[in-house]
């Protein structure tokens, strides 16, 4: 298997887990989505500068070529941005599952709520 | 170099960074140094204003590095445009916010203005796609706090769509920026130009797609439509003088498109130049009439204005999406107007909402309350400045588009759905209106002013945005003018590409 498909079904899988995982219910696998979304674009960022083996990026006397210096500028913005987006939506997320008592991400109350919520108790009562 | 062309990205952020760490605890103090910078930053706007309609195109290198592989901010007639709007209704907004206390109802609004003033100059000043990403996340981070400010479940629901709606906005535009590096080796908008005229056949498709999912995000920013859901919840959850700031968030996405659809894949490009056209002018005129549509649907002041946001910008994409030089200068007339139309209605919301008690600014039956005649007549201005009817701006403007559009092949959709959307407007905001201040004399004991609540003072933002709307009418010809001249600077890019790439040390 050659390194370009590695990194492009890295990428697709990455990017199918992101999507499926945004489109979820609730809060927290959306956040996971966001992570995975911005994994994949990174490791795709990194690979529009073509992917080279053993390269260096600044000048070198003996090289025989560069590799794209520029993408890592980019990944290492993008990154930095991506761990802020997501500590802010975590925050976000947690604020509004205690102000509004449900984690769904269109805000109606949680149907199974009362029994999942009666489950724990149960057993604490029990022990 | 012109210096101050840097000046209106590095005023925001060092005097947010002044109000976060030396004026929190005087609240005075820190009114007044966000209010000087708002007034700095305007009279900085005006004077860049007037040396960019001289014609030449201004670049400012970061730290003198040479165009395409440095940072360089350009300054041309648009952008200059958009940072006096900026700056103008920035200030509005803050007399605004101070007069009705809202800073007083959480922590650092001020700062956050101000990062959020510091997003929405860089995008309008920057040469480059990456750094445009850049300028949108500090805006859009800024626009997060603001939104947020004041807080409850409402609100806070609302956020998290909000703020999941941009993520995914700015990673889809990561991709298109790095689909256009990919294929042309450049982030530089200039360069990018050069290059994507240049670009094999093989290598237009990859180039295409990432144009295309820059559309898609600037799209959302401007709220086209399928892109535009996020919009009426994010704006009538949010506080109303907030709101009004965010009148230009959806310019921003304007401003984004014209910009890379005319600069990028404008007439140099080739194959691609002008490709975004078929895709935008349906969608364009679509957003016209389900947003206005939407004011049938709207359950608050604050939710029609937000509609009235969403299809006003639809009236301004439609012709934009023409990308001739007299749709181009009608639709930037249109621009100011628009945006300052929306800014009025979501501050008149602000002023109804505080005199109605529990009823805040929803459309329902209500006892009468404080000062009801006068702001029933700002009510009318404001419907008649949205619908674009005489004698305000908006019918100048509505005009321009009309007849600008005439020889296009798709005139027949253009001139129904602008025509046909103004009728729904008006009776839209009949219904609202009727409710809100007609239907009120009948129910119940008329409420009474809180007597420190009500100062004239809250009426200063609201009568000068009024202003500025008449002026713009008044003004119509010197107007129209710099608009023209900045259609055709815009649509002619080789200028601005020969200023961007030309070393200004006399080396090539």
């Amino acid at each position: 298997m050659s390194l370009e498909f590695l990194v492009a079904s890295a990428i697709a899988v990455l990017s199918a887990a992101g999507i499926y995982l945004c489109l979820r219910g609730r809060t927290f696998p959306v956040v996971l989505g966001l992570a995975m979304l911005s994994y994949a674009i990174n490791v795709f960022l990194f690979a529009v500068g073509r992917l080279m083996i053993d390269r260096p990026p600044i000048y070198d006397k003996s090289a025989a070529g560069y590799t794209d210096p520029l993408p890592q500028a980019l990944v290492l913005t993008a990154i930095v941005i991506a761990f802020g987006m997501t500590a802010l939506v975590v925050v976000l997320a947690l604020r509004t599952y205690l102000e509004t008592g449900s984690d769904q991400v269109d805000g109606h109350p949680d149907e199974h709520a009362s029994s999942d919520g009666d489950g724990p108790a149960e057993g604490d009562a029990a022990a | 170099m012109n210096h101050w062309l840097v000046a209106p990205v590095m005023l925001p952020p060092v005097v947010a960074a002044l109000l976060l760490f030396g004026m929190h605890r005087s609240l005075r103090l820190g009114r007044a140094v966000a209010l000087g910078s708002c007034l700095s930053l305007l009279v900085i706007a005006v004077s860049l204003l007037v040396e960019a309609d001289g014609g030449i195109i201004q670049t400012y290198q970061m730290g003198d590095w040479a165009a395409p592989f440095g940072i360089v901010l350009v300054l041309d007639r648009l952008s200059a445009l958009m940072l006096v709007l900026t700056a103008a209704l920035a200030t509005l907004v803050l007399v605004h916010v101070i007069a009705t206390d809202l800073d007083r109802q959480g922590w650092h609004f001020h700062p956050m203005f101000q990062f959020q003033l510091l997003g929405l100059n860089g995008a309008f000043l920057t040469g480059d796609l990456f750094n445009l990403f850049v300028f949108f996340e500090v805006l859009l981070i800024a626009s997060y706090g603001l939104m947020l400010h004041g807080q409850g479940a409402a609100r806070l629901r609302a956020g998290v769509h909000y703020v999941v709606a941009n993520l995914v906005g700015s990673t889809l535009f990561l991709v298109g920026v790095g689909l256009l590096y990919g294929v042309t080796g450049t982030l530089n908008f200039a360069d990018m130009a050069v290059r994507v005229g240049a670009l094999p056949p093989g290598d237009q498709g990859l180039a295409r797609a990432g144009g295309l999912l820059l559309l898609v995000v600037f799209g959302l920013k401007a709220a086209l439509l399928p892109l535009h859901l996020w919009l009426p919840q994010t704006y009538s959850a949010t506080s109303a003088p907030v709101a009004a700031l965010f009148a230009i968030m959806t310019k921003v996405g304007v401003y984004a498109i014209i910009r890379v659809f005319t600069l990028v894949f404008g007439a140099q490009a080739g194959a691609l130049a002008f490709f975004a056209q078929p895709w935008l002018l349906p969608a364009a005129l679509l957003t016209v009439v389900v947003g206005f549509i939407g004011l049938f649907a709207a359950r608050s002041l604050r939710e029609l204005a937000a509609y009235g946001v969403i299809g006003s910008t639809g009236t301004l994409l439609t012709a934009i999406a023409l990308f001739e030089p007299a749709a181009l200068a009608a639709g930037l007339y249109y621009l100011p107007h628009t945006t300052l139309a929306g800014a009025t209605l979501f501050l008149l919301a602000d002023l109804v909402a505080r005199r109605r008690g529990s009823q805040q600014d929803r459309l329902v039956q209500g006892p009468r309350f404080p000062w009801t005649e006068p702001l029933s007549a700002f009510f009318l201005l404001a419907a008649v400045a949205v619908a674009g009817l005489p004698p305000l701006s908006g019918f100048v403007g509505k005009l321009l588009i009309l007849s600008s559009a005439q020889a296009h092949p798709a005139a027949g959709w253009i001139w129904a759905a602008i025509l046909g959307t103004t009728v729904l407007v008006v009776l839209g905001f009949a219904r609202a209106g009727s409710l809100l201040f007609w239907k009120s004399a009948a129910v119940g004991e008329p409420l009474r002013p809180a007597p420190a609540q009500h100062s004239r003072a809250e009426f200063l933002a609201l009568a000068a945005l009024f202003g500025l709307l008449v002026a713009l009418a008044a003004l119509a010809l010197p107007v129209t003018r710099y608009m023209e001249a900045t259609a055709e600077q815009v649509l002619a890019p080789q200028p601005t590409i020969d200023a961007i790439l030309t070393d200004r040390r006399g080396g090539a």
